[in-house]
């Protein structure tokens, strides 16, 4: 079938993560020192020509991020490694950490490298706080071996790499709002610009990608065979971590190539709904992703696909839901995930959810009006637009797909 | 809650060296507040940042109290107010109550005799709704104290998690 690839997560089981010795005798660190041997800007070719693309949520060109980065002049640099997978029936990003933290390491430093930083940080959500072992003793052992810290094997090259606890904040997982909690702050949103590559953490220039985008780079680099562009087609190249979760049987996280379609991953991996149950909705992304029906099944796992059937890739989740839950209840539910982690600083965001969360209640009490639906469809889309930071501009997602999906259920006979 | 009445938290010798180890283990590094909160919450019996405690390390660092208060009363994971031994956190998020997750917590109250936010008399127990943990896998699921316990779709499955705590 083909949906069963070990590309990004082929190191799982292979060597005991607490071991740099293991790691090494499966091949470890052999893709920093290629890195090492070679020109930055070949680096960042060889990520952009396999068209990697961000995979905590905004899938911005990662090839051409490093490329830019790199581009920035300045004495002192900084990567950050976002470590703070929020969005719901994501977790992905667990699994990388918990199975490979050696890989993860090693590919920051490897983008240190690349766009000559000196530093890089790992920000790692609360949630995960059982996972801080592993990455610290990843990274003293690496510093032990020489494949962290001063003059790494010899090369002149500097790279330290400092491991930071996030505290519970979705918002957090915003650029912006991630390089605050760093610098010992409450973590809010500022406007951009200034852009995290010229002006990101200390005010320093900052390189900041996902785990996962991260945890492709070492394999990338090793892949002469050039099996991860034999994988999928067009933009959508290689292979993707998705966090299946919800109404299915089999909840988890799996490699598939791109182009899978989104029925093979919840039937055959996931092995469907359980209980007799019918499909009502997916989510895609996480709680600010957009939701579609059973229309969407057959519709392959691909960037530029997904886009045309009206959702995104996001986070990479699939939230399966079934026909227990209506799809007011599902609205509800998510509104209060964000009524909750709005962090109440831009006008649009605070207000906004609020008074969706009103509507939204009225609804469920059989007592909202065409008036209240138009102003919900208002208010949602002037968050989208104004809001200061991404989790206001995509809070309302989910509603306003749901709008386009399932008309009827905001058609309110009666009076205006 | 008999917060309001509670004697003065008084930093003992021992919770001094505790807490001075934490700060040594973030370098005295200021930018790491929220770690070092994180890690002396965890010293403190009820689990959270007492006032006196707060006072201490903003001697201790070069950060403001202020500051040190904003990130208390900003991140979820963090209290200025007491909480429990054991603050049982139930997953409110869509994963978990699509899979029951509502039973659950229905389960924790009655057991407890608590609602959210409330503790147990005894100063063990408190009820907290989170965010999605990222368990979603096991659905539905509660954490204490950082520990995951999923599948817990029974009110049998979750008596039994809160039995080891009683």
């Amino acid at each position: 079938m083909g949906y069963d690839v070990k590309f990004i997560t082929k190191n799982f089981g292979k060597y005991d993560p607490m071991s740099i010795d293991s790691y090494l005798s499966i091949g470890g660190f052999a893709a920093l020192k290629r890195a090492m041997a070679m020109d930055g800007e070949d680096i960042a070719s060889l990520i952009a020509e396999a068209k990697v693309k961000g995979r905590g949520g905004a899938a911005y060109d990662m090839g051409r991020k490093w490329s830019q980065s790199r581009a920035v002049k300045a004495p002192h640099k900084l990567v950050i490694c976002n470590a703070d997978e929020g969005e719901t029936c994501t977790f992905k990003d667990r699994e990388l950490i918990k199975n490979d933290p050696f890989n993860l390491i090693e590919a920051i430093t490897i983008c240190g490298y690349t766009v000559n930083a000196q530093d890089g940080y790992i920000y790692l959500r609360e949630e995960y706080r059982h996972l801080r072992p592993l990455l610290l003793n990843a990274i003293k052992q690496a510093e032990e071996h020489n494949l962290l810290g001063y003059n790494i094997q010899n090369t002149g090259f500097n790279f330290h790499i400092h491991l930071y606890s996030g505290a519970g904040a979705y918002v957090c997982g915003e650029g912006t709002a991630l390089i605050r909690s760093i610098e010992g702050k409450a973590g809010r949103p500022r406007k951009k610009p200034p852009f995290m590559k010229v002006s990101g953490l200390f005010a320093l220039p900052t390189c900041v990608n996902n785990v996962e985008s991260f945890s492709i780079v070492p394999h990338l680099l090793m892949d002469e065979a050039r099996e991860y562009v034999s994988y999928g087609s067009g933009e959508s190249l290689g292979t993707k971590l998705v966090s299946l979760g919800g109404n299915v049987r089999r909840p988890g996280v799996y490699e598939i190539p791109f182009g899978t379609t989104v029925r093979d991953i919840i039937y055959e991996l996931g092995q469907g709904i359980p209980g007799g149950q019918s499909l009502r909705l997916i989510q895609f992304g996480g709680a600010s992703g957009k939701i579609s029906d059973g229309r969407i099944l057959d519709t392959p796992y691909t960037y530029d696909d997904l886009k045309a059937a009206g959702v995104t890739v996001g986070s990479g989740s699939i939230l399966v839901i079934d026909n227990r839950t209506s799809v007011l209840d599902f609205l509800r539910m998510t509104q209060d995930f964000f009524s909750e982690e709005s962090c109440g600083q831009c006008t649009p965001c605070r207000e906004g959810n609020l008074h969706i969360k009103l509507i939204l209640e009225k609804m469920a009490r059989g007592e909202a009006t065409q008036a209240d639906i138009r102003d919900m469809k208002k208010i949602a889309t002037i968050m989208s637009i104004s809001s200061l930071c991404g989790l206001g501009e995509s809070a309302q997602n989910a509603l306003l797909s749901a709008m386009k999906i399932f008309p009827k259920i905001f058609e309110i006979g009666g009076a205006a | 809650m008999a917060t309001e009445n509670a004697p003065e938290f008084v930093i003992t010798d021992e919770l001094a060296q505790k807490i001075d180890r934490v700060l040594i283990e973030h370098e005295h590094d200021a930018t790491q507040i929220v770690g070092v909160l994180l890690d002396v919450q965890d010293l403190i019996e009820q689990k959270y940042v007492p006032q006196p405690v707060a006072f201490y390390i903003a001697q201790k660092l070069p950060i403001k109290v202020s500051v040190i208060y904003d990130c208390l009363t900003f991140y979820n994971a963090l209290s200025s107010t007491p909480r429990a031994k054991y603050p049982v956190q139930v997953c409110r998020s869509v994963a978990c109550k699509v899979n029951g997750s509502d039973t659950l917590f229905e389960t924790v109250k009655d057991v407890l005799g608590i609602q959210p936010g409330e503790v147990t008399y005894d100063g063990r127990f408190t009820i907290e709704e989170v965010s999605c943990f990222g368990a979603c896998d096991v659905a539905p699921a509660v954490r204490i104290n950082g520990k995951v316990y999923g599948h817990l779709d029974t009110p049998d499955k979750v008596r039994a998690v809160l039995a080891e705590f009683m």
